[in-house]
Formats: C-alpha cells, sequence, structure tokens
C-alpha cells in the first residue's frame, strides 16, 4: 500500500474510532441536564442519586474522546499537507472557532461537573452542566460545519500566489459556515448522538431492572431515557431526508452510490436492501418501484441521475460498501422507531418493566446506535470519494509529500494496540462502574450528614 | 501592525499560555514515580485533576489558530515531525486516560502500570516539545514544495535533544513549584526539595542551551542586538525602524528574566509558593518571547536556501481570513480567561480528597 492508501485508513481508523466517544457524551450530556434538573425542581434525593451515577460513567467516557481527539486535530497537517495548504485558508476557520468557543467552554466546566459537587452551590452546579452540554454540541457544530464545507464547497475562490501555489480562499465567511449541507448534516449528527447517548443509558437501566437491583433508580432513568430516546428517533428519519436532498443537488454521485442506481431513470426505484454488482452494474433486490423519484420529487416519474452520469473515475468507489452502510444506518433508524414507541406504548400500559424479553434486547442494543452513527459516517465520507474537497481536490493529491509509507504503517500499527488497548481499559471501567451502581442515598447520607463535611472524609480514612 | 503580525502574537499568546499552564502538569507528571505511597499520587493527580484538561485544551487551540492562519506552517510542522509528533500524541493519549483511569480500580499492579503511563507520557511529551523547538530554531530541510526533505534522524541532534532535555528540566521545576502550593504537611516538604533538586539542573541547562544557541545561531540575537548582528534571512521593516527600542526593551526583558530565575528559591525558602510559581510563569514567557524575536518574522527558517523559509507573510491566509478570524479571537479570549479563572479560583489552595476525586 502507498502513502495514500495507508493515510486514508489511519485517517478513517482513527475518525471513526473518536466517533464512538463524542455521540455518548453529547447524548448523556443532554440527559444529565434533564436529570439534575429535575433535582433541583423536584429536590428528590433519588434524581440525586440519578445524576450523580451518570455523571461518573460521563466521565469515563469523556476522557477517552478528548485523549482521541486531539489526534484528528493534527492528523490534517501530519498525513494531509497538502490538503491542508490548499484549504487552510477555509477550513482551518471553524477548527480555530471550535477551540476557542466550544473546547474551552467544555473543559472549563467539565472541572465543576466532576468535581465541583461538594464545592459550588446546587444552582452553579447545574449552570455547569448545561454548559458542558452545550459546549459539546457547539464542537460538534464546527467539526460538522468544516467537514460540510469539503461535501458541498462554496463561498471561495481559488488564488495562485507568485510561488505557483494554488488555494482556495474564503470570499464569505458566513457563505463558509452554513454550506448547504452544513445545517442538515449538524442536526443529523446531533440527533444521532441524542439516541446514542440515551440508549446507553436505557441499556444500563434495563441490567438494573433485569438484575432487580437499584429499581427506583432505574425505572426512572429508563423512562426519561425512553422519552429522549424516541424523540430523537422520531426526528432522525426526517432530518435525514433534508440530508438526502442536499446530497441529491450537490453531490448527485454520492446519492446515487447510497441508492445503488447506476443507470438515469424515471420511476427510479427506492431499495430496502439488496447488493449492487460492479461488474454489470446492477442493483439487485427488494424495491419499492418508484419509491425513489417520489420521495426527491413528490412524483414517481421524476427522473432521477444515476453513476452512468459520471466518469469511472468520478464515481466512489465501491458503490456496495456504501450502499450497504446507507442500508444499515436508514433500516436501523426504523428499528428505534420501533422499540422506543413499543416501549411507550407498554409503559403507558404500565407492563414495560415486566417484559423480561424486552429489557434484554434493550440491554443489548446500546451497540445499534454505535453502528448507525459509525455507518452515516462511513457512507458520508466515503461516497465523498474520490474527492477530498468534493469537485476541487482529488484525495490522492491531499497527501503530505515529506512522509513514507513506513512511517504511516508503524504510527498505524502503533495506533491500533494502541486503541484496542484504550477500548478494552474503557469496556472494563464501565463495567466496573456499573456493577458498583449508584450510592444507594441512605448510604450517602449516614457518611456524610452534611454537604461541606463531605470533603476530605476519603483523606482521613486513608490516613 | 498588521494582521500578520497580529496573529503571529495571538499564536505567541496562545503557545505561552499552553507551556505556561500545560507545563506544570507536564511536570507533575513527570515527578509522578518519585511520590511514594497511593495518598500521595492520588494528591498529585487530584492537584492537577480539575484543569489539566484545559489546559491541554491551549495546545489544541493552537493548533487550530496555526491551521487557520499560517496553513503552511500547520502544514510543513507536522509532516515534517511526523514520527516524533505521532509519538506526542501517544505520549498526550496515555496521559490523558491514565489520569482517569488510574484509581477506579484497587490493584496493585493496575495502579502501578497507569502511573507509570502518567508519568512516562508526560516525560516524553516535555523531551519531545523541547526538541520541535530545538528544529524550529537551528532551521531545517525545508525545500522549494515547502515540504520537509530529511530524514526522521536528522531531526535529532545534539543540539536539538540538549533543548529536550532542558526544556523537560524547566517544566519539571515549574510542576514542583505548583505543587509546593497544593500540598500541605510533609509532602509539601518533600516538594520544596524536588524544586531545587530540578533548579540546579535548569539553570546549568538553560546556561548551556543559551550558549549553544548563539554560537550555532547567532541570527537568533539579530533582532536584538541594536543592529549589530546581520539577521540571516528575512528582515521586518519593523525591526529596522525601531532596532533600539526593540533591542532596550528585549534586554530589560532579559534582565527581568533574570531576576525572576534568582527569586524561585528565594520565594520557596520564605514559603511564598504562589509568588515562586509567578516567577517561574514568568521565565517561560520571557523564553518564547526570546525565541519569537529572534525568529520574527520567520517562523519556519529552511537551511536548504533563505528563500524558502516560511514567515509570517508568504505562510499565512488571505487578509479576509486573518481579520475575521482576528475578530472573532478578540471576542472568544475574553471569554477563555473568565472560564480559566473561575476554575482556577474554585479549585485554589490545598488539594485534598473527597468521593468525587480521581
Ligand atoms: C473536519 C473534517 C472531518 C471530520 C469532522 C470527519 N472527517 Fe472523515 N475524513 C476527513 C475529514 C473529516 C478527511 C481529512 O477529509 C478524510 C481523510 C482522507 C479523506 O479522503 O478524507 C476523511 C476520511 C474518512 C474516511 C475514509 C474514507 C476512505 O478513505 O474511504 C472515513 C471512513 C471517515 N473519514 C470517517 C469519519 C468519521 C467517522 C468521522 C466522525 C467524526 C469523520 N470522518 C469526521
Ligand atoms: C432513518 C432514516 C435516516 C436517513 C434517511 C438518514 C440519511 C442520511 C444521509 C442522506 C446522510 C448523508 C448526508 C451527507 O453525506 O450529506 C446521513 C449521514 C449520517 N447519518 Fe443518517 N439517516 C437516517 C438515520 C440515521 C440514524 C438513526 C443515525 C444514528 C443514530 C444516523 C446517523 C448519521 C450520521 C452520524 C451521519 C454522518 C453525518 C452526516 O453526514 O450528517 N442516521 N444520514
Ligand atoms: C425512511 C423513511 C422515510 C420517511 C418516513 C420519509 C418522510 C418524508 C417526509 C414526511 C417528507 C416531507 C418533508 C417536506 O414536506 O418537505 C420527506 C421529504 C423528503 N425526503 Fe423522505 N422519507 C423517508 C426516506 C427518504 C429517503 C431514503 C430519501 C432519500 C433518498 C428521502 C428523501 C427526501 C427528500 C429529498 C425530501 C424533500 C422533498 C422536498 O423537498 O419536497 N426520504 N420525507
Amino acid at each position: 500500500m502507498d502513502v495514500e492508501q495507508l493515510s486514508r485508513l489511519q485517517f478513517a481508523f482513527t475518525a471513526m474510532f473518536h466517533y464512538i466517544f463524542p455521540p455518548f457524551s453529547i447524548g448523556m450530556g443532554l440527559l444529565l441536564v434533564l436529570f439534575e434538573s429535575l433535582y433541583i425542581i423536584t429536590k428528590k434525593r433519588i434524581y440525586e442519586t440519578i445524576t450523580r451515577f451518570w455523571i461518573k460513567i460521563f466521565a469515563a467516557n469523556f476522557s477517552v474522546g478528548v485523549a482521541t481527539g486531539i489526534v484528528l486535530e493534527f492528523e490534517f497537517g501530519t498525513n494531509w499537507a497538502a490538503y491542508s495548504r490548499f484549504v487552510g485558508d477555509v477550513f482551518g476557520s471553524p477548527l480555530a472557532a471550535e477551540g476557542i468557543f466550544a473546547f474551552f467552554l467544555e473543559s472549563g466546566f467539565l472541572a465543576i461537573l466532576l468535581f465541583g459537587w461538594n464545592r459550588v452551590k446546587p444552582g452553579m452546579h447545574l449552570f455547569a452542566t448545561i454548559m458542558v452540554a452545550f459546549g459539546s454540541i457547539m464542537s460538534g457544530f464546527w467539526i460538522i460545519v468544516a467537514n460540510s464545507w469539503q461535501q458541498t464547497p462554496v463561498a471561495y475562490e481559488l488564488v495562485t500566489d507568485a510561488q505557483g501555489f494554488t488555494r482556495a480562499v474564503i470570499t464569505d465567511f458566513w457563505g463558509v459556515i452554513f454550506s448547504p449541507s452544513s445545517m442538515p448534516r449538524f442536526f443529523h449528527s446531533i440527533v444521532g448522538a441524542f439516541v446514542q447517548g440515551a440508549f446507553l443509558v436505557l441499556s444500563v437501566s434495563a441490567y438494573y431492572i433485569l438484575k432487580k437491583k437499584h429499581l427506583e433508580f432505574a425505572q426512572r432513568s429508563f423512562f426519561i431515557a425512553l422519552l429522549v430516546a424516541a424523540g430523537a428517533s422520531l426526528l432522525q428519519p426526517a432530518i435525514g431526508h433534508i440530508s438526502a436532498h442536499v446530497a441529491y443537488e450537490h453531490q448527485p454521485a454520492k446519492l446515487a452510490a447510497f441508492e445503488g442506481l447506476y443507470e438515469t431513470q424515471r420511476e427510479a426505484p427506492l431499495y430496502l436492501f439488496g447488493y449492487t454488482d460492479p461488474e454489470t452494474e446492477t442493483t439487485t433486490g427488494l424495491a419499492v418501484p418508484g419509491g425513489l423519484s417520489f420521495l426527491l420529487g413528490w412524483d414517481t416519474d421524476m427522473e432521477v441521475k444515476g453513476l452512468d452520469q459520471f466518469a469511472k473515475e468520478d464515481r466512489p468507489p465501491p458503490v456496495n460498501a456504501v450502499f450497504q452502510s446507507y442500508h444499515i444506518m436508514v433500516g436501523l433508524g426504523m428499528l428505534f422507531i420501533a422499540m422506543t414507541l413499543l416501549a411507550l406504548w407498554f409503559y403507558f400500559r404500565s407492563t414495560l418493566f415486566e417484559q423480561r424479553w424486552f429489557m434484554k434486547l434493550f440491554m443489548f442494543s446500546v451497540a445499534l446506535p454505535v453502528v448507525a452513527n459509525q455507518a452515516g459516517w462511513y457512507s458520508a465520507e466515503r461516497g465523498r470519494q474520490p474527492w477530498l474537497v468534493y469537485g476541487l481536490l482529488r484525495t490522492k493529491d491531499g497527501v503530505s509529500k515529506s512522509i513514507s509509507a513506513e512511517e504511516v504503517i508503524i504510527s498505524l500499527v502503533l495506533f491500533a494496540l494502541i486503541y484496542l488497548l484504550l477500548f478494552f481499559t474503557w469496556l472494563y471501567v464501565l463495567d466496573k462502574e456499573i456493577k458498583h451502581g449508584p450510592d444507594t442515598h441512605e448510604a450517602q447520607e449516614t457518611a456524610y450528614p452534611d454537604r461541606r463535611e463531605r470533603i476530605d472524609v476519603l483523606s482521613k480514612t486513608l490516613h | 501592525m498588521d494582521y500578520n503580525i497580529a496573529w503571529f502574537i495571538v499564536v505567541g499568546l496562545l503557545l505561552t499560555g499552553y507551556a505556561i499552564l500545560d507545563g506544570f502538569d507536564l511536570g507533575v507528571g513527570a515527578l509522578h514515580l518519585f511520590a511514594k505511597g497511593d495518598h500521595d499520587r492520588r494528591i498529585m493527580l487530584n492537584s492537577i485533576g480539575p484543569v489539566w484538561d484545559g489546559n491541554e485544551v491551549w495546545l489544541v487551540t493552537a493548533g487550530g489558530a496555526l491551521f487557520a492562519a499560517f496553513p503552511e506552517i500547520y502544514a510543513t510542522a507536522f509532516s515534517s515531525f511526523y514520527l516524533p509528533f505521532m509519538f506526542l500524541l501517544f505520549a498526550l493519549i496515555f496521559r490523558a486516560v491514565s489520569i482517569e483511569f488510574r484509581s477506579k480500580e484497587d490493584m496493585k499492579a493496575w495502579r502501578n502500570f497507569w502511573d507509570a503511563c502518567f508519568s512516562i507520557g508526560s516525560i516524553m511529551a516535555a523531551l519531545l516539545f523541547g526538541i520541535a523547538i530545538g528544529n524550529v530554531i537551528l532551521g531545517f530541510e525545508i525545500g522549494a514544495d515547502r515540504s520537509y526533505q530529511g530524514t526522521f534522524f536528522d531531526l535529532f541532534t545534539p543540539y536539538t535533544l540538549l533543548t529536550g532535555v532542558f526544556n523537560l528540566f524547566m517544566f519539571t521545576m515549574h510542576g514542583a513549584i505548583y505543587l509546593t502550593m497544593k500540598t500541605e504537611g510533609a509532602l509539601k516538604q518533600r516538594v520544596e526539595r524536588w524544586v531545587l533538586k530540578a533548579y540546579v539542573p535548569f539553570v546549568l541547562f538553560y546556561a548551556l542551551t543559551t550558549v549553544a544557541t548563539i554560537y550555532l545561531r547567532p541570527a537568533m540575537l539579530a533582532n536584538f542586538s541594536f543592529g549589530y548582528i546581520p539577521q540571516e534571512g528575512t528582515t521586518h521593516q519593523l525591526i529596522i525602524d525601531h532596532h533600539v527600542l526593540i533591542s532596550v526593551l528585549a534586554w530589560l526583558v532579559v534582565l527581568l528574566n533574570l531576576l525572576a530565575i534568582l527569586n524561585i528559591p528565594r520565594a520557596i525558602h520564605k514559603n511564598r509558593p504562589f509568588q515562586a510559581f509567578i516567577s517561574s510563569a514568568l521565565m517561560m514567557m520571557a523564553i518564547i518571547l526570546f525565541f519569537a524575536l529572534g525568529l520574527f518574522p520567520d517562523m519556519m527558517v529552511s537551511n536548504l536556501s533563505p528563500k524558502y523559509s516560511l514567515h509570517i507573510y508568504n505562510a499565512a491566509s488571505s487578509q479576509g481570513t486573518l481579520k475575521t478570524m482576528l475578530i472573532l479571537s478578540c471576542i472568544g479570549l475574553p471569554f477563555v480567561v473568565v472560564y480559566t479563572t473561575i476554575i482556577y479560583r474554585t479549585y485554589r489552595g490545598v488539594t485534598r480528597l473527597d468521593e468525587s476525586s480521581y
């Protein structure tokens, strides 16, 4: 493999690994705000127990997100230097804004969220929690703005300097921020993160319910997370649609690959599942005739552009990978809607927590939103190929000139080993926290009669 | 003063913030294994617990600012130092997760493992930053295509190793000084001895690095030599017009820097840890100022030909971007100062453990 392929592999691996964690942080951030607001409003101790337990889970996840995120911030420079020179003027700005406006906010108030329970007033603590949740959504905003510009580049001009280097230069800052795909993709990703965070809470709570432990804690957590999961799951296809429409308008080759549409046609079919064959350039599977035309134009007779409109070297390779990942995402989206609506139905008939099979299903389905989010990014990024900046710069032209394949192999192997270690340690630590469970408030009550006195209890017992 | 100079200053400020803030927590990390016993180690970890993440954001933001304002520097720097930079990233990853994972399990082997990761990660990071700075001072093989022409091993010379070790001692001392504000009792006495033990090699290496720098690259002094030493590469009109003023100011900073260094053991003796910390922070500011003034207006010097050097004009983004981003920074940075102040105020004073500690 050459430097280009290795660098792609490394970027894909590190980005996808990173993207396991941010959606948990964003989704749980929202839930922490809800839990803690309930505590402040109702003053019930059970909500304190709930908030403090989920803060611990949140923390373990957040730190891995931070550790793996720093890598991405610099990887554009290390592996994609030619790309960085080409787009720096445009792409660097949202990245800098992310640091200034989001990361500082997030990391600052995180200190109060994690360690401040005994140090600051409850109102201030809630404020910090809200700021952390808001900050993590804002960091999503800026990075997706940056990524969206490379999907649908606008508001730039190409400038060649005295030494003959060509690069893209911003002509309208707000035009770059609100490039055609940025808002739909931002909302789609954030709502996807809400689903993932809520499913983690659902899964752990279902585990306690099955074990008949911490029942009040688990049922309340479950219900609140269920509301979030259901709302987010219902929103997701609607936003996904708008994204699909934008993609059809600005990146038609990508949408054709998502849908496995080789031939430009009227009454384009909508495949529910199937596979594409690169040899014969056909797609086989179960399809709704005219479905795609209908969704794109509210008219089954509309003509939809297929891959045959594009030269072979301008098509996302291989079509089948994108087709499958896109369909996995959409299929899982449908499943989330079904699961959460059914659970709500059981809940209002007061039989939800007796459905052991259903609790088991929830316990195991924490992995599904992770898969859906990964599949979504995989489709979006792979569907952008062979372009690094759509229509402007090919991936092979973006790679650093001064690095060798050996160097990238070394870093890639080390990333693989280190991330493997991180992943299992993270699972182990989460498992331990979950087995330990929330501190019941009787225990908190006897150990710490007064808020102020809690500081130092541990150091005294250790001395 | 134009936008390019303003951005040179902003990037400089971000790096200074990073060096002073993350410098002390890398230093605490370098000292971590010297603390004996679980309780002491937990105190060390928790002394930086609430702040290390925010400190690291200074690096991330400096990276983003470089990318936005000087994309050529961002691209050339990180692709030239590819492997060292990857090792730096690994070091930072291990540090970050060790802090979180270490106290989650009671097993001795577990804690020892993460303690070692934390400490070695911190030491590696401090060394690699120093080595990178050394390379920027000496210049390296930047070609006509603005890419690095040398090899991995060219980056490690006696001089760059010297700057690496110097940086390690500087951060270690700075970290020990920070700990004097955060500890009490027997641990505090031990920490004060660490300050003095790190102080001696720090001063030695500082002197050695200064002599070696002036010997190997006298042009680093050009901008504050009252016009006596010629600049090798690019010279800025601003320097030519105001060389007396700039030189006088720079030598004043040299003097203050000396006083700050001398004040460190004095303040520790008189049990004024905060004063010692401020002295050490001022000293680091001064070093970065000399470095920046030495290079200006170049940012990365090519030792193949001065015309390949990257300076604040040929490496910069368009004027429009520099202007927009400068406005955004002026809006954002005051907020950053406010958050930072709130956090350091909330967690001021001696570190003690409670149930939410690491
Ligand atoms: C700010 C920009 C940005 C952001 C937010 C992301 N990516 Fe990306 N991605 C790139 C910028 C980029 C890139 C630098 O442009 C790459 C590297 C090589 C390439 O072709 O595009 C890329 C490639 C790339 C590939 C490889 C495609 C291929 O080579 O076939 C995958 C699978 C992903 N990314 C996945 C992700 C995931 C899971 C992300 C979630 C956080 C993500 N990307 C965020
Ligand atoms: C159910 C119907 C869904 C539809 C129609 C849909 C549609 C889309 C489309 C068209 C894209 C590509 C956008 C682009 O590249 O411009 C996309 C990307 C993505 N999807 Fe979905 N999606 C659905 C469900 C989900 C679900 C349930 C999740 C996660 C829980 C999810 C997570 C993502 C993510 C993370 C991306 C990448 C970011 C982006 O490009 O917006 N999607 N989706
Ligand atoms: C998953 C099941 C789906 C449901 C329930 C659904 C539902 C809807 C609804 C209610 C709208 C109306 C919004 C409006 O009035 O503008 C809409 C619009 C749209 N959908 Fe879907 N959709 C689905 C799948 C898809 C898929 C897979 C695609 C992509 C190929 C798609 C592409 C679009 C587009 C482009 C629009 C905008 C049409 C317009 O501008 O009028 N949809 N969809």
